[in-house]
């Protein structure tokens, strides 16, 4: 039976699908969204230190399928191998309706104004390809408060003198402070920084019809069971199915896009939930499966027009993958600072994003998501034993007595990391697999050198008696969660994927909305960018439908 | 060339993420307390338990009793309950039938391995020797230092840092795979159990979560 054909498809339920998703849907286009991963559910995926999104010892919680979506990564030294979804090489992030919003930590961080303009304001550094968003963040800055306040944020950044401008408080205010926050604020003080309490895609007061935050320790990696955490499952899509204009099919991966003779895309061809192969033509196809999976579905959609692969004129589609680094560091104090309040990430400082001498960009710092005692357990400051008496003494000792502070790194972007379809492995489909190679720029180590650093001091400050520098000294390949720029924005269709209103250069009715178009990720949790660049897209796909040549 | 390291692929092949080893229903709150209580009057003394017969789906007695003496000098008992005490030796012979069914052969060998190693330096089986001579044979493990020829087969170190982990994982994990045993290692850290709210199904009243729709494969 043919499938009935609609405006717009949109591949991948994530935090970019979820939200074009919903603001096409209620534009009264119809939409049909396929997810390849299944609802999650806090009653099926609870609590478990071992098996979740952060933590993948039992598997990752959230997808992606651990028998059938295997990829290749190829290490440094050239070696390839075959990795599944909870091996770190896979750098997974999530495949469910919600995509990572369902699990992630929800940090909602808006990206600084510099941050859009990396090269302008400190040229390339040597083997990056490091260039200027094509928009600004006064293009966005309408978006970002959408996404805050349709999503739902909670924070207070007033005392931040550092933020970009911004016309409106937050939605929710912060929760009442933890003992680390107790901590950490006045030090931070001391030492002349500004620290403020981190934005959070969390309800702290009840918001949207759901409840407010019951603080328990299991956030990061997790599905919250009070529903208080907001992604784009229970907000934006939510919306999107009760409009009565979108379907959502679960279960159903995408192989390939095809084109029309006249090399616009006309349809989708995707795997159902009975593995039987289905075709679905659109006005409109919105790609949004993730940073690396957006790429390979585009690597594996060549036409007469695209040999190399849908967009991949000029080789760029799948190139400059990058993530963030994490680096910072763990203290141990002489008096107990743990207080087991979730989520734990609360507190945090911009005053190192830019404006570091002899650096390019920076990171912001915070204190961690509540320690699990697994991964405490694995985090035995360097000479400490992890097993025998000696271990239960420091578990004992310690672990109600340590903070850690971390920060992400700005990565500068390098052409030759990349993904690539793999020539021979293929997935429970038969569709070719992501291929992950290359690594990071070197300017990430001193980068993270510097966060290191800071966190030391900060730690010191607050009165640490130990501290342990948890710091990069390698280059790898960076991608996992914070994945994005394999799709890169910009005006010149030669040295990008797509233009400034995430369009494929040279297609007209095709999208690419995901953490894939970011140019440059700043040194911030990339969401909340991925959700206001989904409603900045929207906006003007819904502008141009009526009239445009968007069909 | 590629490496596949998963080499062999997880007993139920249809959804592999299920872990057979799960129970079917979860504890029920009321069954979780009495159980904490009862144990608690009971043991005041934390021994390990010995293993009962014909219990363990993955090793043989012999092999139990090594697992257990060695996992009992990773977290050993003393004011709080040990590895044993806590079903860490249940949780790795469970997981070994599942999840970590790729590393079945790495355990039967390493065991042989421990107790070749064990009759080279000590002429007796791991399981009769002293604490320390144990943690001794432990560290020449850790180091890859460790006598036989199993050692030549498969990494000592490898074995070691295996077992630690997944000691470490049955300590700390959560009690419904069947080790840190009423919550034993939370206790030891004064942490609270987890929430039970999840148990609730999805269509219960406070839930905002549209159904999942029933997929029929
Ligand atoms: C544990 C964890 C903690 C995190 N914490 C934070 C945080 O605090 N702050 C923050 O900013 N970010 C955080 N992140 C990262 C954040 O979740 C991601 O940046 C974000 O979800 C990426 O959005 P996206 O739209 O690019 O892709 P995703 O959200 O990954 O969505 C892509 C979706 O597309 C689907 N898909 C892919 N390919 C196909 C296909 N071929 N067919 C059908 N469907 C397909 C996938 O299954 C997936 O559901 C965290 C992530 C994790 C896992
Ligand atoms: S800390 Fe709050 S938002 Fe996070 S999972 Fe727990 S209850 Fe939900």
């Amino acid at each position: 039976m043919k499938i009935k054909h609609v405006n717009v498809v949109v591949i991948g339920s994530g935090a970019g699908g979820g939200v074009v998703a919903k603001e096409l849907a209620e534009a009264g286009l119809d939409v049909v969204l396929l997810e390849r991963g299944r609802w999650v559910t806090p009653d099926q995926e609870r609590k478990d230190d071992l098996r979740n999104q952060r933590t993948t010892v039992l598997g990752p919680s959230c997808g992606p399928d651990e028998d059938k979506e295997p990829r290749v990564f190829v290490d440094p030294e050239g070696r390839e191998q075959i990795v599944w979804p909870a091996d770190g090489a896979y750098n997974n992030n999530a495949a469910c309706v919600g995509g990572g919003t369902v699990s992630y930590g929800a940090m909602a961080w808006r990206y600084m104004a510099q941050d859009f303009q990396m090269k302008s304001l400190y040229g390339v550094p040597a083997g990056s390809t490091l260039d200027d968003w094509p928009i600004t963040y006064a293009d966005l800055e309408p978006f970002y408060e959408k996404a805050e306040n349709e999503i739902g944020v909670s924070g207070d950044v007033t005392p931040d003198p550092f933020k970009a401008p911004r016309r409106h408080p937050l939605p929710m205010p912060p929760l009442p402070d933890s003992r680390e926050t107790q901590i950490l604020k006045p030090a931070a003080q001391r030492l002349g920084w500004h620290p403020f309490y981190i934005p959070m895609l969390r309800n702290t007061v009840p918001y949207n019809g759901r409840p407010g935050c019951m603080r328990c320790r299991w956030c990061c990696g997790f599905v919250c069971e009070c529903d208080a955490k907001n992604g784009t499952q229970n907000t934006v899509i939510r919306t999107a199915l009760a409009s009565g204009h979108c379907e959502l099919r679960t279960h159903c991966i995408v192989a390939g896009i095809t084109l029309d003779t006249k090399g616009r895309a006309k349809a989708v061809e995707y795997f159902d939930a009975q593995n039987h192969r289905q075709t679905q033509t659109a006005d409109l196809v919105v790609v949004s499966g993730g940073a690396i999976e957006s790429a390979r579905l585009l690597l594996n959609s060549p036409s007469a027009l695209f040999p190399q692969g849908l967009g991949n004129r000029f080789d760029w589609v799948g190139r400059n993958l990058q993530g963030h680094a994490y680096s910072g560091a763990f203290g141990l104090f002489d008096h107990d600072v743990y207080d087991d309040l979730g989520p734990g990430a609360e507190i945090a400082i911009c005053d190192f994003n830019h404006g570091n001498p002899g650096l390019v960009g920076g990171m912001l710092l915070a204190n961690e998501f509540c320690r699990l005692p697994y991964q405490v357990a694995n985090m035995a400051p360097l000479g400490i034993p992890r097993w025998g008496k000696a271990h239960k003494d420091y578990m004992r000792t310690w672990f109600r007595r340590s903070i850690v502070i971390m920060g992400p790194s700005q990565e500068m972007p390098v052409f030759s990391s990349r993904v690539q379809v793999d020539p021979k492995v293929k997935d429970y489909w038969g569709i070719p697999v992501a291929r992950l190679s290359g690594v990071d720029h070197p300017h990430n180590i001193e980068l993270c050198k510097f966060a290191s650093d800071k966190a030391e001091l900060w730690l010191k400050e607050a009165g640490a008696i130990q501290v342990t520098r948890r710091q990069k000294t390698q280059s790898w390949l960076s991608a996992g969660q914070h994945q994005a720029g394999t799709c890169r924005m910009g005006n010149d269709p030669k040295t990008s994927v797509v233009d400034k209103h995430c369009k494929l250069h040279d297609v007209d009715n095709l999208f690419v909305v995901d953490a894939s178009v970011h140019a440059n990720n700043g040194g911030f949790n990339p969401v909340l960018t991925i959700m206001a660049v989904a409603y900045y897209a929207s906006d003007y796909i819904k502008r141009a439908w009526p009239g445009g040549g968007l069909r | 060339m590629y490496v596949d390291r998963r080499v062999a692929p997880p007993i139920l092949s249809v959804s592999g993420f299920m872990d057979p080893s799960l129970p079917a229903k979860p504890m029920t709150r009321r069954f979780f307390l009495r159980v904490s209580s009862a144990t608690l009057l009971a043991a005041p003394l934390f021994q390990p338990l010995p293993a009962l017969a014909g219990t363990w789906r993955f090793f043989d007695e012999t092999e139990a009793a090594t697992i257990v003496a060695l996992c009992e000098r990773i977290v050993p008992a003393d004011e709080d309950p040990g590895a044993t005490w806590a079903g860490v030796v249940q949780f790795i012979d469970r997981k070994l039938t599942g999840y970590y069914h790729r590393y079945q052969q790495l355990y039967r060998l390493g065991l042989q391995g421990v107790h070749q190693s064990s009759l080279a330096l000590f002429g007796k089986a791991f399981v009769d020797l002293s604490g320390v001579q144990q943690d001794d044979l432990l560290r020449k493990l850790e180091s890859n230092q460790a006598p036989g020829n199993i050692w030549k087969q498969v990494s000592a170190t490898e074995f070691f840092d295996r077992l630690v982990d997944h000691t470490i994982q049955g300590f700390y994990g959560g009690p419904r795979h069947g080790g840190n045993r009423d919550a034993v290692s939370w206790r030891m850290l004064g942490l609270p159990t987890a929430p039970v709210r999840s148990r609730r199904p999805l269509t219960a009243p406070w839930s905002t979560t549209p159904n999942p729709p029933t997929i029929k494969l």
